[in-house]
């Protein structure tokens, strides 16, 4: 395996037994979840949202990114779990790009970029919570923990059905 | 269109202007043969795009356009005659062109596929003709061919060079070459030549052409977006400059802030289009029309220069298209059709735009069938829409309406042209999108009137900024009609609530309102807000509501409140769709950024109406409007709704009630054949309103007790339903308990007939007075000639009960809403036989009214009767000193028109 392999594997999304990918590092309840670097636009701090009324409940509302609306997806009610109760952690975002509108996840915190080996790379396992599986695309084993490879159009387009 | 050349890219959107302007080009000609100017033009414009197509290798087209251009030639040289059929086989070949042009923008090449049917008929066409032209010599041909009146052109342009003198003389070269199929190769660069020249004479016609620039769309719609950035911007800089006291920026900021305005405004006018362009396709839609359907349809267009943005042309020219098609297809009958019903021939639709106040209207009329009541109504129950009973109910406009309802189409059969049951109700949805509105004015046998309104523009609109539990919205300024500050509650100008719902006092109507807070249901952390609605008790609603803001809103022609607890500023913003997640929700129109940099969503006025319950007001409305020019001013009667047994809710005027009771069944004593109470140490007759209220299945029953100043009667009902105010158009059925029907809180309800309860189950009730009243009265309506009564009575529903019973009783009634209105009447001369008014009305009372007549009036020896709920003896005695002869409870109609023919006897 070469570099040059390996540099083009990264604009790849099919993974492969060899190579790394880079992945955008967050961390939510705990859990660590990677998100391809390659769609991430900016990670933004505490951003003031306002709310959308009627909105589905994993809209947290919508913010103003340079002058352009975002609108910002609570992951958290999207993965199921419960609100954020430490007031004191601040929610961070990962501003992603989806059919040319832009949408900011918010997280609890975000990590490194983490070059990653494919061969440590598996599908999620069948016994996974439904909707966690439905949202991820498969696993890293790191060497202390399980990085969850969140699948953003379709943690996104779950919100629009 | 990526990988195409440019120079395909300015051929194609070139040849679809020149399309687009043949089409009407054409269907001119059609009606004036003979105007030459007309004819080289539409030749030059085919020629031009033949010419192109040679130098761009596009085989096809050039044929399929060559072929064209030669029997173009022919017209323009006066060899052929201009007859339909041609204009026809002209179309065809232009509709090949624009399927090829279509097919190449999309897949930037040539379709395939053989015109050879239509070249054929070209050529046919042409060579019978045209051999003339090339060669003189072979008259017979042309007559062949020809009628007698194209051979006496032929012979005034015996040669081809005659016929470009006496059209155009630039066009020589164009013109001359004797075989076409020869000369592809040369004429191209003739062409190319000829193209600078040819623009020289249109130049003249249009001078404007010159001064004007061929500019992308997306290069401006671009340019738009830029500004409204800078609009944003600058409003942000504004913001803070508001908060400082002194700054070095003020006067820099200021200028910038005027350029920018200057600006938006001039980026605004290069979107501008004329709403012509929109029309551009309706003549060509109309003449093929008349052609398939056999039809003679005019189409009149007027204000064509009316500009609007071009963004809102876009969404419109679909709509307005359809609606044309509509109006031709179903609107107008066919010649025959027409002449049996006694209207010229010809038919027409007149297409009129023109601007008013920020707005654009369109009305789209045409003097056809108009709509057939009795079509829409068969079709409403065959689809199920509503039931016979309902319909029975409904007034002409609001079955109309109808028509604007998803999946309806009442033309009988599916024409090619319309009839598809996708039609009106896309047509509003698309007007209402834009923030229009469509009103329908028809009249069976007459024809019928579509009035659109829509907005100048989207791009940027004003909005006032609005907030409710503590989140800000933005409310488009266009809908906004007033601003209303209300009281606490139990104060004047307070918001009053009817069961919870939230009603404001308007001036002289009642304005529905509806809550931001509960609509947006972001009141949901707020539990006093749910007790409030548990207790139903109308205080602590009322005190929900006080101290806020009413923003007065207009839909259509809607009008309701939308309640927000504070009114900021107004902004120029740049509305942004938004996110698809958010589609669904229909409260909102866009989204967009404040000065201050946060978010903030659009509301859309009408998807509040609509999620508010009021979807089909216009008719509802216009016909109170209508009501209120008669009446003076839109009234309201207070109702009392009940149910009682079968069918609609019913309402009976709460003025005529005097209490309401709870009885027990068990209480019920039958006296004398009839149910009786034991009421106040008196009996109290009693009458269940109808045979199917079950007098078991309960313990206690509601009763509305009237009552006369010794009798009173209860009526048994099931339950009481509401209070409501409202203006009630009461269309007297021949029922014998229902007095009518009215739409009333969005059901059609039942008005009962109070006389016909009082008169029928008691007897007694009348007892004390003479025998036979109505005898009476016919007597005096026979043996006299007609007596007059002027009715002084402020609710319109009492005028509507008793002008009829009147009548019918042979006088002849004159109203009037108010006392102010009765004293001008005797001011003009007018004389009445007797004089009936009621006590309680505004401005000026009965008694007023009274005492102002009785001194010094015309009408001073006049007889007055008057007429209230209000009958007590003490009521009586101030009436007979303010000077009525007569004072008589409002709904004892027997005691009425025997006091009246007393009255008159006297």
């Amino acid at each position: 395996m070469n570099a040059e392999n390996a540099v083009r594997q990264d604009n790849d999304s099919s993974l492969q037994d060899t190579g790394t990918k880079e992945y955008l590092s967050v961390i939510i309840a705990g859990q660590l979840f990677g998100i391809p670097v390659l769609q991430v636009q900016d990670v933004l701090g505490e951003q003031s949202v306002t709310t959308i009324p009627l909105a589905p409940p994993e809209v947290a509302g919508s913010l103003n990114l340079r002058g352009r609306i975002v609108t910002a997806i609570d992951v958290r009610q999207r993965l199921g779990l419960d609100a954020q109760d430490a007031e004191g952690l601040k929610a961070m975002s990962v501003v992603v790009e989806e059919n040319n509108e832009l949408y900011s996840l918010i997280i609890d915190k975000v990590g490194d970029v983490l070059p990653l080996d494919n061969k440590n790379y598996e599908s999620s396992p069948a016994t996974l919570d439904p909707l966690w599986r439905e949202v991820s695309m498969g696993v890293y084993r790191l060497e202390n923990e399980l990085l969850i490879v969140l699948d953003v159009p379709k943690l996104l387009n779950a919100v629009h059905l | 269109m990526d990988g195409m050349d440019d120079l395909i890219v300015d051929f194609l959107t070139e040849t679809n202007e020149m399309l687009g302007d043949l089409d009407a080009d054409l269907v001119t000609l059609e009606k004036n043969p003979n105007d030459q100017n007309l004819l080289s033009q539409i030749f030059r414009l085919v020629h031009t795009i033949k010419g192109t197509c040679g130098f761009l290798g596009l085989p096809r087209l050039e044929t399929v356009a060559h072929k064209g251009e030669d029997v173009l030639g022919l017209f323009r040289d006066g060899t052929l005659e201009v007859t339909p059929e041609y204009v026809t086989l002209i179309f065809q070949c232009l509709d090949r062109i624009k399927f090829i042009v279509t097919e190449l923008e999309a897949n930037s090449k040539e379709p395939e596929g053989d015109d050879t049917e239509l070249l054929e008929k070209l050529t046919a066409v042409y060579t019978s003709a045209g051999k003339s032209d090339a060669d003189n010599m072979i008259p017979d041909d042309l007559n062949a061919f020809m009628s007698a009146g194209d051979l006496q052109d032929t012979e005034q342009t015996p040669e081809p060079d005659g016929a470009e003198t006496a059209t155009n003389g630039l066009e020589e070269d164009v013109i001359a070459f004797p075989d076409p199929e020869m000369s592809s190769t040369p004429e191209l660069t003739e062409a190319e030549a000829a193209t600078p020249e040819n623009t020289a004479p249109q130049a003249a016609a249009n001078s404007i052409a010159n001064q004007s620039l061929r500019v992308n769309v997306d290069v401006l719609e671009n340019l738009m977006t830029l500004v409204s950035e800078l609009v944003l911007t600058r409003n942000q800089l504004l913001q803070i400059l508001r908060m400082q006291n002194e700054s070095d920026f003020t006067t820099p900021l200021q200028r910038l802030n005027h350029v920018v305005s200057d600006l938006q405004e001039g980026v605004m006018k290069t979107r501008m289009q004329p709403i012509g362009n929109a029309w551009a396709k309706l003549p060509r839609i109309i003449r093929d029309i008349n052609l398939d359907l056999g039809k003679k349809i005019e189409l009149e267009m007027l204000g064509q220069d009316t500009e609007l943005d071009r963004q809102v042309l876009e969404l419109i020219k679909d709509p307005l298209m359809h609606m044309v098609r509509n109006s031709a297809d179903h609107g107008i009958g066919t010649p025959a059709e027409r002449v049996t019903a006694g209207k010229p021939e010809i038919g027409k639709i007149r297409l009129h735009s023109y601007h008013e106040g920020g707005h654009i209207i369109i009305t789209i009329s045409d003097d056809g069938r108009g709509l057939s009541t009795e079509r829409i109504k068969e079709k409403i129950l065959s689809q199920k829409m509503a039931t016979a009973a309902e319909l029975e109910e409904m007034s002409l406009q609001q079955i109309q309406q109808f028509i604007f309802k998803a999946g309806f189409s009442t033309a009988a059969q599916v024409t090619s042209v319309s009839g598809r049951g996708v039609g009106m109700d896309v047509v509003r949805t698309n007007i209402e999108k834009i923030g229009g509105s469509i009103e329908l004015k028809s009249t069976e046998g007459k024809g019928t009137t579509f009035t659109i309104k829509i907005p100048l523009t989207l791009a940027i609109v004003s909005a006032l900024i609005v907030e409710s539990a503590r989140e800000r919205f933005a409310i488009p300024q266009l809908a906004v009609r007033e601003l209303v500050m209300t009281g606490a509650s139990g104060k004047d100008n307070r918001i009053e609530t009817i069961k919870g719902t939230p009603v404001f006092r308007l001036r002289d109507r009642l304005l529905p309102l509806v809550s931001l807070e509960d609509i947006l249901k972001l009141s949901s952390d707020k539990p006093e807000a749910e007790n409030a609605e548990e207790k139903q008790n109308r205080e602590e609603d009322e005190a929900q509501f006080s101290n806020k803001y009413i923003v007065v809103t207009q839909v259509g022609v809607y009008m309701f409140g939308i309640i927000v607890d504070r009114v900021f500023d107004t902004e120029e913003i740049v509305i942004k769709p938004v996110a698809k997640i958010l589609k669904d929700i229909q409260m909102f129109s866009g989204n967009t950024i404040l000065g201050d940099g946060s978010v903030i969503m659009i509301l859309d006025p009408a998807g509040i109406a609509n999620s508010s319950g009021e979807i089909d007001s216009a008719d509802t409305m216009e016909s109170a409007a209508e009501e209120s020019h008669m009446t003076s001013a839109t009234e309201q009667t207070s109702l009392l709704l009940f149910e009682a047994g079968d069918g609609a809710p019913k309402a009976v005027p709460l003025e005529l009630i005097s209490r309401l009771e709870e009885i027990q069944i068990t209480d019920i004593e039958h006296a004398n054949g009839q149910m009786v109470i034991q009421y106040r140490d008196q009996l109290m007759s009693l009458l269940p309103f109808n045979e199917t209220i079950k007098m078991d299945d309960l313990k206690h029953k509601p009763v509305l007790v009237f009552s006369d100043d010794n009798n009173a009667m209860g009526l048994i009902v099931d339950r009481i339903i509401d209070i409501t105010e409202e203006h009630i158009d009461v269309q007297i059925a021949g029922h014998e308990e229902t007095l009518g029907s009215a739409i009333i809180d969005g059901k059609a309800t039942d008005v009962v007939n109070v006389f016909h309860f009082l008169q029928k189950h008691s007897a007694e009730w009348f007892k004390d007075h003479d025998d036979e009243p109505f005898a009476n009265t016919e007597a005096n309506g026979a043996s006299h000639k007609k007596r007059r009564i002027l009715l002084v009575e402020d609710s319109p529903f009492f005028r509507n009960m008793l002008t009829p019973l009147l009548t019918v009783a042979g006088y002849e009634v004159t109203t009037t809403s108010s006392a102010v209105d009765a004293l001008k009447m005797c001011d003009t001369g007018v004389q009445f036989d007797v004089i009936v008014s009621d006590i309680e009305m505004p401005e000026m009372s009965g008694f007023e009214f009274a005492e102002k007549i009785k001194t010094d009036t015309n009408w001073q020896n006049t007889p007055l009767v008057a007429l209230s709920s209000h009958a007590t003896q003490q009521d009586k005695d101030r009436g007979l000193a303010a000077g009525f002869n007569q004072y008589i409870a409002k709904f004892d109609r027997d005691t009425l028109l025997n006091t009246l023919s007393q009255t008159l006897a006297e």
